[in-house]
């Protein structure tokens, strides 16, 4: 069971200063989630959701406590170390896409295959394939600027399961979309989940959370007990 | 991520960035055809000032009768006084006196007219020895220079200027015709090659006849054996001061003169004229590599500000690409692929223009510009250094960022 979690977290602190003033976003969260588990983090604007999201997908460190993935710790890792576990346990998706202007979708996708040191041939076929899974075989030569802003977190999402992750984070994916390409999003991450991925989404909007399996809420840098979800809207009306 | 790879991404980074990339490559390219230019065109003015002073003829001491340190005005001013003569020549020919002096040619000379039929043409006709030629560093288009037999004999050959023989017999073979002086008929039997002009004697305008002949036909002086300058050649460039002293003493003794301020004649050499101009140079060398050190700063000031721009628009990339699993030294070596393609495509069209301008200008300015190799490979590292410096420096230390900083950098 415990070799089944992919994520613990153990008492974990983030504490951001700059100059004098200091800023503690994460005050001691501890967090375990399991393989093949839909998570959602939800909580008001400034409550840590970012730094939490940030810290379990390596791209910042906490300032203190223990981040194991899989089972294997990273909070003490170099940033080689840590590029090559993103690389390879980690897919993330961004709110503002987080494309590379000037290359064609399917060679955004390939990039990260790139940086993990699969061959040419291999490369083009999986993004090629990650492309179609996400609906959008039709469109692998455009660039980012030939696309809908759906379209685009799409390819954004391609790129992040082209190398199998262990585990798929997104903060606020649906952020900058409107509704209909937000509902698009948040299906290809329920498609994700089926096919057995560990997926962790943020989001502000409980009728998000409410499509996962899991909510945690986060409030003034701590988990919250029991996560106090408001009626829904749809009950309400 | 292989070598072949990165070399692709920063290529493709490259030709994303078009307009960067063309202002980068205009900034180094221009900077180093600067370097090439100027550096070249101080070597090529040392080349012309050094092939000209070598025209007049190579390790030369030149004795004038007269002195130029006189104060009284009593002896006769500057090369007109008759103090030299042959018999001074000769001794200063001996290689037992004067064994760092290689050869001896006396010169004396007379505006004379030459007639070839109708057409004559007045020019400086100069008495001298048969090792005039070499002493003064010329040689034969046509025929060839008088024999000792000639000088002994005092026949009446004589050697043209090719501007003389030019105005004298046009395009015509000069060699084996013959033209008068006063009447007098003699062969010409060789024609000396161009020489140009030094100071403001015209080096291809002159005759040349053996002295025996000179003295007994043309001179107007009355005083047969005397001559105006004697060309005196050392043996070789470091022996010149050795052979300044010795034809000194030699001539203080032949002249019975105990003190030497008190000469009756003056000895100067090239030494003066080749140190002056050597200081010449210098001044203007390193004028020049000021100039070119300018041009090269400037390049690179905007090739720095450039990359520095580039690196800080594209930390957000390099987030990017750490987030995607890239390791620090990946992003490192992508730069380092950049930054040294830019330098080495600008500073690789920056020679080929500077060495086509060196090619293409010396026939329009009239002065040579030499490539020198060191300052254009010194350019082309400079270049490629600084692209990489302030292209890599900036983009390792972005590098080296936790990914959301780099994200979230403006
Ligand atoms: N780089 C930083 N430097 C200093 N303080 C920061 C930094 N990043 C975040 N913070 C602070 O940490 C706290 C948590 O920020 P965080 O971005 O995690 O919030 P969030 O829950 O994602 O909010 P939102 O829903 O608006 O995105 C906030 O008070 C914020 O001001
Ligand atoms: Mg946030």
């Amino acid at each position: 069971m415990a070799e089944a979690a992919v994520i613990r977290l153990d008492n974990v602190r983030k504490v951001y200063s700059s100059g004098e003033i200091e800023c503690e976003a994460l005050r001691g969260v501890s967090l375990t989630i399991d393989e093949g588990e839909y998570v959602a983090v939800v909580g008001p604007s400034g409550s840590g959701k970012s730094t939490l999201m940030n810290i379990l997908g390596c791209l910042d460190v906490a300032t203190e406590g223990r981040y194991e993935i899989a089972g294997e710790d990273v909070s003490q890792m170099d940033e080689v170390d840590l590029a090559e576990v993103r690389g390879r346990r980690i897919g993330f998706v961004f709110q503002q896409f987080n494309l590379l202007p000037a290359m064609s979708a399917w060679r955004n996708v390939e990039l990260p295959l790139s940086y993990a040191g699969v061959g040419p041939a291999e490369r083009k076929r999986r993004a090629v394939a990650a492309l179609e899974s996400v609906g959008l075989g039709e469109k692998l030569g455009n660039r980012p600027g030939q696309l809908s802003g759906g379209q685009q977190q799409r390819v954004a999402i391609a790129r992040a399961l082209v190398t199998e992750p262990t585990l798929l984070l997104a903060d606020e994916p649906t952020g900058n979309l409107d509704s209909a390409s937000a509902r698009e999003i948040l299906d290809v991450f329920d498609q994700v989940h089926r096919s057995g991925r560990t997926v962790v989404l943020i989001t502000h909007d409980w009728d998000v959370a409410r499509r996962t399996d899991r909510s945690i809420e986060v409030r003034d840098g701590m988990i919250l007990e029991r996560p106090q979800a408001p009626a829904s809207q749809a009950d309400e009306s | 991520m292989s070598w072949g790879e990165t070399i692709r991404t920063g290529l493709a980074a490259i030709r994303s960035h078009a307009m960067r990339s063309v202002l980068t490559i205009v900034g180094i390219l221009i900077g180093i055809a600067a370097v090439i230019l100027t550096v070249g065109l101080g070597l090529g003015t040392q080349k012309d000032v050094s092939e000209s002073i070598s025209s007049l003829g190579s390790n030369l001491l030149i004795v004038r009768p007269g002195s130029v340190t006189s104060s009284e005005g009593i002896r006769g001013g500057f090369g007109s006084s008759t103090s030299l003569t042959l018999d001074d020549a000769a001794a200063l020919g001996s290689a037992v006196a004067a064994p760092d002096i290689a050869d001896v040619a006396a010169e004396a000379s007379t505006s004379v007219s030459l007639e070839n039929g109708d057409t004559n043409w007045t020019t400086t006709v100069t008495g001298t020895t048969t090792s005039w030629p070499q002493v003064r560093s010329r040689t034969l288009l046509q025929g060839e220079f008088f024999s000792d037999d000639d000088a002994e004999a005092g026949a009446n050959v004589i050697v043209l200027g090719s501007e003389t023989a030019a105005e004298l017999f046009g395009s015509a073979w000069a060699a084996g015709r013959s033209l008068t002086i006063d009447s007098v008929t003699y062969e010409v039997i060789g024609v000396l090659a161009e020489q140009g002009s030094s100071d403001d004697t015209n080096l291809d305008d002159l005759a040349v006849v053996p002295m025996a002949t000179y003295s007994a036909q043309i001179s107007t002086s009355t005083t047969g054996a005397s001559v105006q300058t004697i060309y005196i050649q050392a043996t070789a460039q470091d022996t010149l001061s050795a052979a300044y002293q010795e034809a000194e003493t030699l001539l203080l003794n032949l002249h019975g003169i105990t003190d030497a301020s008190a000469a009756d004649f003056s000895i100067s050499s090239q030494d003066a004229l080749v140190s002056t101009a050597t200081a010449v140079y210098r001044t203007l060398t390193v004028l020049l590599v000021g100039i070119a050190a300018i041009a090269l700063l400037v390049g690179g000031i905007g090739v720095m500000n450039i990359m520095l721009v580039s690196v800080t628009e594209r930390t957000r990339e390099i987030g990017l690409r750490k987030a995607l699993g890239a390791k620090p030294f990946a992003i490192r070596r992508q730069f380092l692929v950049e930054a040294t393609t830019l330098g080495l495509v600008g500073g690789v069209l920056g020679v080929g223009l500077g060495v086509t301008l060196a090619l293409a200008l010396p026939t329009v300015l009239g002065s040579s510009i030499v490539v020198s190799w060191p300052a254009v490979f010194g350019a082309l590292a400079v270049a490629v250094g600084i692209g990489v410096v302030f292209g890599v420096y900036p983009a390792t230390r972005a590098a080296k960022l936790a990914p959301v900083d780099a994200l979230r950098a403006e």
